[in-house]
């Protein structure tokens, strides 16, 4: 089976492409990284700012049994809906230097869309750093789907 | 024992991976790693003790005080890790088109 989300990371590149195509339309597909409301909701964050436009800046904060875990902020540098956002990425109180990303919204169908994210590291050692770490919250996020899940069957 | 199992259950908590980025930049004592959360320290110190029981930090001895480090050894080659890398954001992604497909449905 295909995968429907896709990581490409070369080894002698400073920079990490990752696409994904969603059953939704790209008006729905933007709207997720537009309103503060729904970033929330699929990012399971609590966003602090979210300012979309030129020079306007962003940032949020997980947190976990009322403990904040992570915190991360950048600034936004081109925001136009349907189409881009190129922006910054900061993670706070970690040893990683910002980095840039290039987010490409399109449309592939009236129902569905891709998004590509460009994302380019200060140095290729950051870059594996980061792949490195051992940050996936899959078992977590697995966990809330089932939670999902069983809602609906209440 | 299911090791690999065993440090995936251990990054599966929050502030365990706050921890490890915590570490990345400089080895700390457990004193200075608890300083920075708002946890019981030994919630935190619990916390130590599974990520160093799975390898994931390992301690050293300086003088009376103990610092932990990041097992680098535990850090495999970037291809090894470019699937739980994407694993995160094919879920992240997932929980996205969930969201807005309820959304929309609104």
């Amino acid at each position: 089976m295909e995968q429907k989300t896709k990581v490409n990371a070369e080894n002698d590149k400073q920079e990490i492409v990752i696409t994904r195509e969603f059953d939704l339309p790209l008006e729905l597909l933007f709207k997720a990284y537009q309103e503060p409301e729904l970033f929330e909701e699929w990012m399971g964050t609590k966003v602090l700012k979210m300012e979309n436009k030129k020079h306007g800046s962003y940032a949020f904060e997980t947190s976990h049994n009322g403990n904040v875990v992570f915190r991360a902020n950048g600034t936004i540098h081109e925001f136009v809906p349907n189409q881009k956002i190129t922006r910054t990425f900061e993670m706070e109180n970690t040893p990683f230097p910002v980095q840039l990303e290039y987010l490409t919204f399109e449309k592939l169908t009236d129902e569905t869309s891709k998004l590509t994210m460009h994302i380019l590291f200060k140095s290729i050692e950051f870059r594996n750093q980061l792949l490195q770490m051992p940050f996936t919250q899959g078992i977590n996020m697995a966990h809330n789907r089932l939670q999902e899940i069983v809602n609906k069957l209440k | 024992m299911n090791l690999r199992r065993d440090v995936f259950q251990a990054i599966a908590d929050p502030t365990r991976r706050a921890i490890l980025l915590l570490v990345t930049s400089q080895a700390m004592t457990a004193g200075v790693i608890a300083s920075n959360f708002d946890t019981a320290r030994p919630t935190v110190s619990k916390h130590l003790q599974i990520l160093t029981e799975c390898e994931l930090l390992t301690q050293e001895q300086s003088g009376r005080e103990i610092y932990y480090h990041i097992n680098a050894k535990k850090m495999k080659e970037v291809a090894d890790f470019i699937e739980p890398f994407r694993q995160m954001w094919d879920d992240r992604f997932n929980k996205l088109e969930a969201v807005m497909k309820k959304y929309k449905n609104k």
